[in-house]
């Protein structure tokens, strides 16, 4: 059916016209592969290659998954939990993880969407943890952690709990892991010794643990800290922009490796001499803190340089002060503009906390190191490294899709009802 | 709504002079606006009158010549600073509501936060003012859920909320959609009935017409000519004025 080409006025006087249906060769299984994958000689070639590719990489991969040794992973299962960390005393990360398991529970009773989807990984992963037959007391304690998330959540719903308490909450868990890990408080320097259980020194703390307290101490204090320095960026007084612009300059222009080295060397420098030497963990955490920082920085300068002048006009023209005007209209407008990037940079870090492997740090790329040195397995024929390093790899993805996933709802959520 | 020689002056505007660097964008402005007085601003465009009646409360600084609001001199110090902005409502063209909080929010923040109000009596007096600006469906919702002119009537409920002495226009209509225009301006004229001080930067030339005590022309940086409505448009003085109103209303 073809339709007169028109100048001039015109009225279409004919029927609605019927839908109809698309050419035959785009349809189904045998037309998609014409069109997109046979549809010249030249294209039909390259396919071909493609698959054959395909199946050497997909064949050689099975083949290797079904006779690997996994025999190193399991028996370490301890060490890469919590590393070296002295078995009798094994009860005092698993507080911490019941703590942390009941602070997310409440939180998704209280705060729901959000926190309600993390609870939720966090609950699956404790659920299949406690039926993986990885020994009766871990078993328990992942049980008990899946429990309390449950049990927080009903409480978080049906508890009248102020919001704020539950931030403060959350605030004191970092002190609270620190002082439960070490078996007390420590800090001689400002006369306060106090234990509960005997002193564990941190060059003992291991595996998971360790990665995890790198990331989330990294990420607590570099995003305060990253404001601070955007907005300082921005500030019309030149000393305070001189110094932000300087930092994150400085920064952005070092290898996170060096940073760690400097760290180890010089951090004593720059405290009273009466501290000591700082633990390797402290300087990594550090570290890591002080680089992300000045990208972060730089990730909340642009959500800031897309607010709208007009913005900052109605705030002032409302008498809003400079400090309420940063809280209530100009942060929480940048920041969500730049989650995703935050969010990323996050991931980042978490991922760069590996490095710290290379400064003695028994995270978890240090204990697949030193697993892979066992000499159980120095006999296996090609080595345990594959084995070992595919394990770390999974357990890196597995919380880095956890957090983008999250960053994408959060996105979504703070975004779409609003326009 | 003439008439006013009783009232004292609550806008007192002496020599006022800014630069934008070397351009010469206020020249001597000097103008008084009298409690309950409305006085419209019109002019071409690039003539300083969006400039000036953003000096009022120093989202501008100017650089010489005094203002003093409600008996507050306009100084660098900060507190004289939030004191007028207290007392001075402000509606944009582009509106400028914050759009990551609901209408009812953007309402009552400045009152909680700024004038220390307690949050059910803040949310009570903007439902009050949603009322009066004919829109109180939409308090739950954001402003990027509403129309230009919802959004600007918004605007006005917000600057209301601080009890301000003052209410500045700047050029409240410029950015509607021509449907629009006529809620906008209905409700400027209620607020003008009820004696509110009001200082507008505007094109709408029936708004000045019906609506103003006096009409200030400004062009290239100063006041022109200061005029009655009825001889200002009948009995133009300045050569400038007169081929202005040629220019608009031919």
């Amino acid at each position: 059916m073809t339709t007169e080409l028109q100048s001039g006025t015109w009225v279409n006087s004919k029927p609605p016209a019927p839908a109809q249906k698309p050419p035959r060769s785009e349809v189904g299984v045998l037309g998609w592969l014409r069109a997109n994958l046979f549809s010249s000689v030249a294209n039909s070639i390259l396919s071909l290659l493609t698959l054959l590719f395909v199946y050497y990489v997909v064949s050689g991969l099975a083949g290797w998954l079904l006779t690997a040794y996994w025999e190193p992973v399991w028996a370490n299962r301890k060490i890469f939990a919590v590393g070296p960390y002295p078995i009798d005393q094994v009860w005092q990360p698993a507080v911490v993880l019941l703590v942390v398991s009941l602070l997310f529970g409440v939180s998704a009773g209280r705060w729901g969407s959000i926190m309600r989807n993390l609870a939720i990984g966090l609950g699956a992963l404790l659920g299949v943890l406690a039926l993986v037959p990885l020994g009766m007391q871990a078993q328990l304690l992942m049980a008990g952690a899946l429990a309390l998330i449950v049990v927080g959540y009903l409480a978080g719903l049906k508890m009248p709990l102020r919001s704020s308490w539950l931030v403060w909450a959350w605030v004191l868990s970092l002190p609270f892991t620190f002082i439960m890990l070490k078996g007390g408080v420590e800090m001689p320097a400002i006369g306060l010794v106090w234990s509960f259980a005997p002193f564990v020194d941190s060059a003992l703390f291991g595996g998971l643990m360790v990665t995890m307290l790198l990331a989330v101490v990294g990420i607590a204090m570099s995003f305060p800290l990253g404001v601070l320095l955007a907005l300082g960026r921005r500030s019309s007084l030149p000393v305070i922009k001189g110094f932000c612009v300087g930092y994150i300059e400085l920064i952005r222009g070092v290898p996170l490796i060096t940073l760690l080295f400097m760290g180890a060397t010089m951090l004593p420098l720059f405290l009273p001499d009466n501290w000591g030497n700082p633990s390797a963990l402290i300087r990594v955490m550090v570290a890591i803190t002080l680089f992300s920082a000045a990208y972060l920085a730089e990730n909340v300068r642009g959500g800031l340089q897309a607010i709208p002048k007009g913005q900052y006009e109605a705030a002032d023209a409302v008498g809003l002060s400079g400090f309420d005007k940063l809280r209530f209209i100009i942060l929480p407008q940048a920041l969500t503009k730049v989650i995703p990037a935050i969010v990323g940079q996050f991931i980042g870090l978490f991922k760069d906390t590996s490095l710290a492997s290379l400064v003695g740090l028994l995270e978890l790329v240090g204990i697949g190191k030193a697993v892979i040195q066992q000499p159980e397995w120095l006999g296996t024929p090609g080595g345990v490294a594959r084995e070992v390093y595919l394990f770390i790899a999974v357990v890196f993805f597995i919380f880095s899709f956890g957090m983008s996933t999250a960053s994408r709802q959060l996105e979504k959520q703070l975004n779409v009802d609003k326009r | 709504m003439a008439g006013h020689a009783l009232q004292e002056d609550i806008i007192v505007c002496r020599d006022v002079n800014k630069w934008y660097g070397d351009f010469h964008a206020l020249k001597n402005v000097s103008l008084a606006v009298k409690r309950q007085e409305v006085v419209v601003i019109i002019g071409p465009s690039g003539s300083g009158k969006s400039t000036f009646i953003r000096t009022i409360n120093r989202l501008e600084e100017h650089q010489s010549g005094d203002i003093t609001v409600d008996g507050i001199p306009l100084t660098r110090d900060v507190r004289n600073i939030e004191a007028i902005r207290m007392e001075t409502g402000m509606v944009f063209q582009q509106f400028n509501l914050f759009p990551h909080l609901t209408v009812l929010e953007n309402i009552t923040l400045a009152p909680i936060h700024v004038r220390k109000r307690k949050k059910q009596e803040a949310q009570a007096h903007a439902m009050e003012l949603l009322e009066r600006v004919q829109i109180p469906e939409q308090a739950q919702k954001y402003p990027g859920q509403l129309s230009g002119g919802q959004q600007q009537r918004v605007a006005i409920a917000r600057a209301l909320a601080m009890k301000p002495q003052i209410m500045l226009f700047d050029e409240p209509t410029s950015a509607l959609d021509p449907e629009m225009i006529r809620e906008v301006l209905e409700v400027m004229e209620g607020l003008a009935l009820e004696g509110m001080t009001m200082v507008v930067v505007t094109h709408e030339m029936g708004f000045a017409r019906g609506v103003a005590d006096r009409i200030v022309f400004m062009d290239s940086g100063e006041i022109v000519e200061i005029g009655t409505p009825d001889t200002f448009y009948s009995n133009p003085q300045h050569d400038r004025t007169k081929l202005f109103l040629q220019q608009i209303l031919q």
